[in-house]
């Protein structure tokens, strides 16, 4: 099983990415074979909409889990539509986030805020 | 003749210039194409003659036709559109109504409907003619709204003023865009310099004669005055800063209506801008 999480550095080190749509990538993290990718967010510099094109390519990468501090309503509806669990990130390393879920302690995202529509 | 009021920073006194210009001039229409957050018509409180809808087109998709080709969505810039699921999903609030996405289609799945996104109001307050465009609540643009506004005018009509929304963004660019002249309105704060400074820049852009308007003038220094002067920009009036024209203007009245002794100071800008100054 794929899981995405938004980080603005390529490394499980450094905390989650407190933006969604604007992440510098997301990392693509296989839970059965521990193997970590980092993929470059095309949404990063969008003029607008960035939720919807980072969610259109969450939905591509074939993830089944986004963990994030927050989201947006156009990216949840994508995200929940393609049938992808929405977990509530951790202040805390990409790491730790990780572990966090594999135990099953991570919360679903239930907070959906209005979007930043071009002020983040 | 069309003169566009603008200023790169909102509250500097675009309204109250464009409002009192309006009043002080014959038979003159106002056009507020500041959509996003009109005021003009509660200094004018005009009789309104007739309102409009205006509406824009947006895609719709028929299913049976899309083959999830997603041309429409790697080709949409304002990333409206997502494929999800085999389906196709229209984010109607984002679209800005380019109808690209129509044409890039193979299979002609995407087809268009009208939708609502705000109003025009056309009326009168005296012999001024005043016409306001209000944009809904969270739609991505005004500019369709600018453009029915600025299409009401006819070539006979002598006096235009337009009220511009703040900024130097398309919308601003759109409501100067047929403008004879453009009369910037500049306060005395460094913030409001820096707006100013992008306003002369779009001005010069769109090769437009142009003149300042300092507003809100007191005995302290002025950055605005500063940057005018070294930019070599024609100062065409300085407005004091005083309680008589706030307390007017904070009770919604027009300056040139209630207190007619200020009237020969926008009577004055008329003519110095008909004389052609800041060609």
């Amino acid at each position: 099983m794929k899981i995405a999480i938004p980080v603005d550095d390529s490394t499980l080190n450094k905390e989650v990415s407190m933006s969604f749509g604007r992440a510098s990538y997301f990392l693509i993290y296989n839970l059965e074979t521990n193997e970590s990718e980092f993929v470059l967010n095309n949404a990063a510099n969008s003029q607008g909409g960035a939720g919807i094109k980072a969610a259109q390519q969450i939905v591509d990468l074939g993830a089944k889990v986004l963990i994030t501090p927050r989201l947006g309503e156009n990216a949840a509806e994508i995200i929940l539509k393609a049938g992808i669990n929405i977990k509530k990130a951790l202040a805390s390393s990409v790491e730790n986030n990780i572990r966090s879920f594999a135990n099953n302690e991570l919360n679903d995202l239930i907070d959906i805020h209005a979007g930043f529509h071009g002020h983040h | 003749m069309k003169i566009a009021v603008l200023s790169g920073k909102g509250g500097t006194g675009k309204t109250f210039v464009a409002v009192n210009l309006a009043a002080a001039s014959f038979q003159s229409t106002y056009l507020d194409c500041d959509v996003e957050e009109p005021n003009g018509h509660l200094f004018f409180k005009p009789s309104i003659d007739n309102s409009e809808e205006v509406r824009v087109k947006i895609p719709f998709v028929i299913p049976s036709l899309c083959n999830g080709s997603r041309k429409c969505v790697e080709f949409c810039r304002y990333n409206a559109l997502a494929y999800v699921q085999e389906k196709l999903i229209v984010f109607e609030d984002i679209c800005h109504s380019c109808g690209g996405c129509v044409l890039v289609c193979p299979n002609d799945a995407i087809k268009e409907k009208d939708k609502g996104i705000g109003m025009i109001q056309d009326g009168k307050s005296d012999d001024v003619r005043v016409i306001s465009g209000f944009l809904n609540p969270g739609k991505a643009s005004g500019i369709p709204i600018i453009k029915r506004i600025l299409q009401k005018t006819k070539p006979e009509d002598k006096r235009v003023f337009i009220d511009c929304p703040p900024g130097s963004s398309c919308i601003v660019m759109e409501s100067i865009k047929n403008a004879d002249f453009c009369l910037i309105v500049a306060e005395p704060t460094i913030f409001g310099v820096h707006n100013l400074a992008m306003v002369h820049e779009l001005v010069s852009v769109f090769k437009k004669p142009f003149a300042v308007v300092l507003n809100k003038c007191s005995n302290e220094e002025n950055p605005a005055k500063t940057y005018c002067l070294e930019q070599k920009i024609d100062i065409i009036a300085e407005i004091p800063y005083n309680e008589e024209i706030g307390t007017v203007c904070s009770n919604g009245f027009i300056l040139v209506r209630k207190l007619p002794k200020y009237r020969s100071m926008f009577e004055n800008i008329l003519v110095t801008i008909e004389k052609g100054v800041g060609k």
